[in-house]
């Protein structure tokens, strides 16, 4: 119970208390302190994505086990995964590695390595495809959906078409005047709606962010309760 | 009612296909839209143009992958273009693990293109320009980069160490940069407002997705920020202001995009109108 629920939230508490004050204290330890918090975050940080793979391929080695419908893909995942870090720990990140052009000395120092060569010529591509595909189904989804059935729906439709017309050149060249009505649009109406969100989602950031320092808000340990 | 139960009824495979033309069409038969230079993108240029010392330090951040690539490369290319023609030294920084490798595509592209428009005047990787090694943290690190930047990265992306690096001479925190120009289209942005800008004063300007450009009007209108380049509409404006005063001939491929953008912008408008049509005549008809 200490090391799993008090521990975590004394040192919480401790940290963000700390750092708080540190931030109003302009002294040589508290700048050091400040510095050493900053170091630890980072170094805390790496190891998260140490955690992600080990629940990455625990997760798709219980499919695979299990047969779960689609377990193919799992396999392809894994697969995928160790030969990219193979790639890139033994190929080098973005030049090839001295390893790399002994073993191959086809690859020189200015030649692309083949980590970067995968992600060039397979992940660039396929991200930028699936990511596209998005207008096919916005051009869909418009249709059917986007209706002037009330005067709120009117007036969101009409704006709409006014930032969509005045975003590109042809909205210019059908009106001189769309780029100014977009950019009143997007400086006065959207700007007032934007701030009034952004200061309540703030608001609502330190709220829960002193609940988490005072150990109110325990959510983040886990474990139900 | 026959035409609106076409309407009513049109399959999605017909709107995926009117979509894919007007995409690809432009691209064969360019329109050539004229296109003004809206505030917030020449803001942005002039204080590239202006307020950058020669050899003073451009920060680039490419915190984007390649599902935005389409809107965000453009501008990160045309900026390092600029930089180049008013001898500016370009740092890429990147939070997200696959900016790094977008940031060395916007590298080798540039420097190719300028090196081969160029002769007289190349650029080098290390003495005008580098990318620094990802570290993970993004706040940790957007924060330790205000105290002490050459011990937050130790190396560049290639292995190089800070100190070695001519691009890097004398750039020890962020008073030691002039300008930074955010390229992302996620809420990273506001990470570097809220550090990089809020707590240690950096200079910046915002580059970002189409989509994302209405979020961050508050932070122009503030000051946080004293330009912001929206989608590939103010790529293109940039492609266009370095091409009119720099004489940039590279490829423009946020122009080339502008007559697709534009036609599909308006075929998206022309199907809403029509099924708005529809839906108002069936509705008259079922007298609601």
């Amino acid at each position: 119970m200490f090391t799993r629920r008090t521990l975590p939230l004394l040192i919480a508490g401790f940290f963000g208390i700390t750092t708080i004050i540190q931030f109003f204290v302009p002294h040589p330890v508290s700048k050091s302190y400040y510095n050493l918090v900053l170091d630890w975050m980072i170094i805390v940080t790496a190891f998260t994505y140490l955690m992600a793979v080990q629940s990455t391929v625990e997760l798709h080695t219980t499919k695979i086990k299990r047969k779960v419908e689609g377990w193919q893909y799992s396999l392809i995942v894994l697969i995928s995964l160790g030969l990219t870090a193979f790639i890139g720990v033994f190929g080098g990140a973005f030049v090839p590695s001295t390893f790399l052009m002994k073993l191959i000395p086809a690859f020189k120092p200015t030649s692309t390595s083949p980590l970067m060569y995968t992600y060039l010529y397979m992940q660039v591509p396929m991200q930028s495809t699936i990511f596209s595909l998005l207008a096919f189904y916005m051009a869909s989804a418009a249709f059917r959906s986007f209706r002037a059935r009330s005067f709120d729906a009117t007036m969101l439709l009409v704006t709409a078409a006014i930032v969509t017309l005045g975003r590109v050149p042809l909205g210019e060249f059908i009106y001189k005047g769309f780029p100014e009505v977009v950019e009143w649009i997007l400086k006065y109406p959207n700007m007032a709606a934007q701030r009034g969100i952004l200061i309540g989602v703030q608001l609502g950031i330190i709220a829960t962010s002193l609940k988490i320092i005072l150990g109110i808000e325990r959510k983040y340990l886990g474990g139900g309760k | 009612m026959k035409f609106v139960n076409f309407i009513n009824q049109l399959d999605k495979r017909w709107i995926y296909l009117v979509v894919a033309l007007v995409v690809i069409i432009p691209f064969v038969f360019p329109i050539g839209c004229p296109m003004r230079i809206t505030p917030p993108v020449q803001s942005m240029y002039d204080y590239i143009d202006d307020s950058i010392p020669e050899n003073g330090v451009l920060l680039i951040g490419v915190d984007y992958d390649p599902s935005t690539m389409a809107e965000l490369h453009p501008m990160a290319k045309a900026m390092t273009a600029h930089a180049f023609y008013n001898n500016v030294r370009v740092i890429f920084v990147t939070m997200y693990p696959q900016g790094s490798g977008m940031a060395q595509d916007i590298i080798e592209k540039t420097l190719t293109y300028w090196n081969s428009a160029n002769p007289d005047n190349q650029r080098e990787l290390g003495r005008d320009v580098t990318l620094l090694a990802y570290v993970p943290g993004v706040s940790a690190v957007m924060l330790k980069m205000g105290e002490d930047i050459p011990e937050t990265f130790n190396e560049d992306a290639y292995g190089n160490k800070i100190e070695d690096l001519p691009v890097m001479a004398g750039v020890n925190t962020y008073d030691d940069i002039d300008y930074m120009v955010e390229l992302a289209g996620s809420a990273v942005v506001l990470s570097w407002l809220m550090y990089a800008n809020g707590r240690y004063g950096l200079t910046m300007g915002i580059g970002t997705t189409a989509v994302s450009a209405a979020e961050y009007y508050s932070y122009l209108q503030s000051g946080q920020a004293n330009g912001l380049l929206g989608g590939l509409k103010g790529a293109a404006e940039y492609e266009k202001l370095i091409a009119e005063h720099h004489g940039f001939e590279g490829r423009r491929d946020a122009s080339v995009g502008m007559d697709a953008q534009s036609a599909a912008h308006v075929a998206i408008l022309l199907l809403i109108i029509l099924g708005n049509i529809a839906y108002f005549i069936k509705k008259k008809k079922e007298g609601r």
